[in-house]
């Protein structure tokens, strides 16, 4: 031991709608959580896909937008001062000796719990990749779907594909120290702001930046090295000379490493018991969108008894001996003081 | 009322839907390869297909919010729609869609 894990009871991978309200029924019966998500904030789906859609099916409320939905639940969750780690993906996860757990993410850290909830949803955002011959081959060299250091594009002649706020917010960032860059998108019309899209325009008005209308259609290039990219316009085919491509096409979810971690799977969703929604490896439970039972039904509010009922058998496995007395928060002065109502 | 659908290896299947359902729903239901990730929020272009030419006119045209998330499919034509935002009608029985790539499933993505 290096003496720089993160020593918790419970890990909770993913900190969209169930994910959070775990921390919630975890924190009722005294135990405290660490959360881990790969995107840069709370909320997961409802944040990512929905944050502004109306949802109607929350049990007492009429209608709420994902965002009001996860603000609401991170309001409620904070008498429990969770740790949230975001923009990191859990990599791996391995049984101790002892039955407690190890987890580490991309980012190098090491967590150890007792207790592991993979609240995953639909798995992990990634970047949705071009379908386009051979790419593979050139991520992470020349093409890449986000910058983690400005200077690898200092210099080089960039590609950017892509009409949102990703494409144009890039394209505004890494102009000045490009050697040249082209946007490229399907259409001359683009859903980002609209401040953005103003100075795009300029750029090219400018003549510093250049825009192309068409769909990447090819890459050329040795060893990963980007030379060249050809693209399908109105006009028939287009080759641009480029050293880098960054492709922005959103976000789509992937299951990612929970498939390695020796939990048995049924088509891609984790496998549960019903009555404390715990997966074939004993300490991991699995809840929300990511699990699977018969009779399952993929609705946040099955996600919510599925964290009550794991929380229950979570307190058995950190404190055995300790006698867990049912208690309502209406009536209970305990779980008030712990609420910071009482 | 039918849809025929051809899925991404190319084998095509007569599904039936029912009124008001929309597209979507009706090939998620028969289990076929679509991820459909937002579950018919018109958030994810996930449900992405192209629809047989002879149907385009037929169909309602794109919305403002279908072409936004069309921009987040790279394998998009002049033919793509997003199958969510295709209700099932009498006007449209019988129409003919072809699953596009980036409407796969991850386990069996290209």
């Amino acid at each position: 031991m290096s003496g720089n894990e993160i020593v918790t009871d419970v890990v909770v991978i993913g900190a969209g709608p169930c994910g959070l309200f775990a921390v919630f029924e975890l924190g009722l019966l005294d135990l405290k959580c660490h959360v881990i998500d790969i995107l840069d904030r709370p909320g997961g789906q409802c944040a990512e896909l929905y944050p502004e859609k109306p949802i109607y099916d929350i049990p007492g409320f009429p209608v709420i937008t994902g965002q009001g939905l996860t603000d609401n639940l991170l309001a409620q969750i904070a008498p429990f001062s969770p740790e949230f780690h975001y923009s990191r993906m859990v990599n791996g996860l391995e049984r101790l000796e002892d039955g407690s757990f190890r987890l580490e993410t991309d980012a190098g850290e090491v967590f150890l719990a007792k207790v592991v909830v993979i609240a995953a949803g639909g798995g992990s955002f990634q970047p949705k990749r071009p379908p386009v011959a051979d790419i593979e081959a050139y991520e992470g060299k020349s093409v890449f779907y986000s910058v983690r250091k400005m200077d690898d594009f200092r210099d080089q002649d960039i590609v950017i594909v892509g009409g949102g706020d990703s494409a144009l917010d890039w394209t505004l960032n890494l102009q000045p120290i490009a050697r040249s860059l082209t946007l490229v998108h399907r259409r001359d019309a683009f859903r980002a702001a609209p401040d953005s899209v103003n100075k795009m325009k300029a750029l090219v008005a400018d003549g510093k930046i250049s825009l192309l209308i068409g769909q990447i259609a090819g890459l050329e290039g040795p060893d990963g090295n980007l030379e060249r990219i050809h693209f399908a316009t109105d006009a028939g085919d287009v080759s641009v000379p480029a050293t880098r491509l960054m492709p922005f096409f959103g976000l789509t979810m992937k299951l990612g490493p929970v498939a390695d971690w020796g939990l048995e799977l049924n088509d891609n969703l984790i496998v549960v018991d019903t009555e404390k929604f715990e997966t074939s490896v004993p300490g991991i439970f699995a809840i929300g969108d990511i699990n699977t039972y018969p009779g399952k039904l993929k609705l946040i509010l099955s996600g919510f008894h599925e964290a009550a009922l794991m929380a229950q058998r979570a307190k058995k496995i950190i404190s055995p001996d300790e006698r867990v007395i049912f208690q309502y928060t209406t009536s209970s002065t305990k779980l008030q003081k712990k609420l910071g109502v009482a | 009322m039918k849809i025929l659908v051809t899925d991404q290896m190319g084998a095509e299947h007569e599904l039936e839907g029912l009124e008001g359902w929309r597209v979507m729903e009706v090939i998620r239901d028969w289990g076929l390869n679509i991820k459909a990730e937002c579950g018919g929020a018109c958030s994810c272009a996930t449900c992405h297909v192209f629809v047989a030419e002879e149907w385009l006119d037929r169909l309602s045209p794109r919305t403002d919010e279908e072409e936004d998330m069309l921009d987040t499919v790279p394998d998009v034509r002049e033919t793509s729609r997003l199958s969510c935002q295709i209700l099932m009608s009498e006007a449209i029985d019988g129409l003919a869609v072809t699953l596009a790539p980036s409407a796969a499933r991850d386990d069996t993505a290209a």
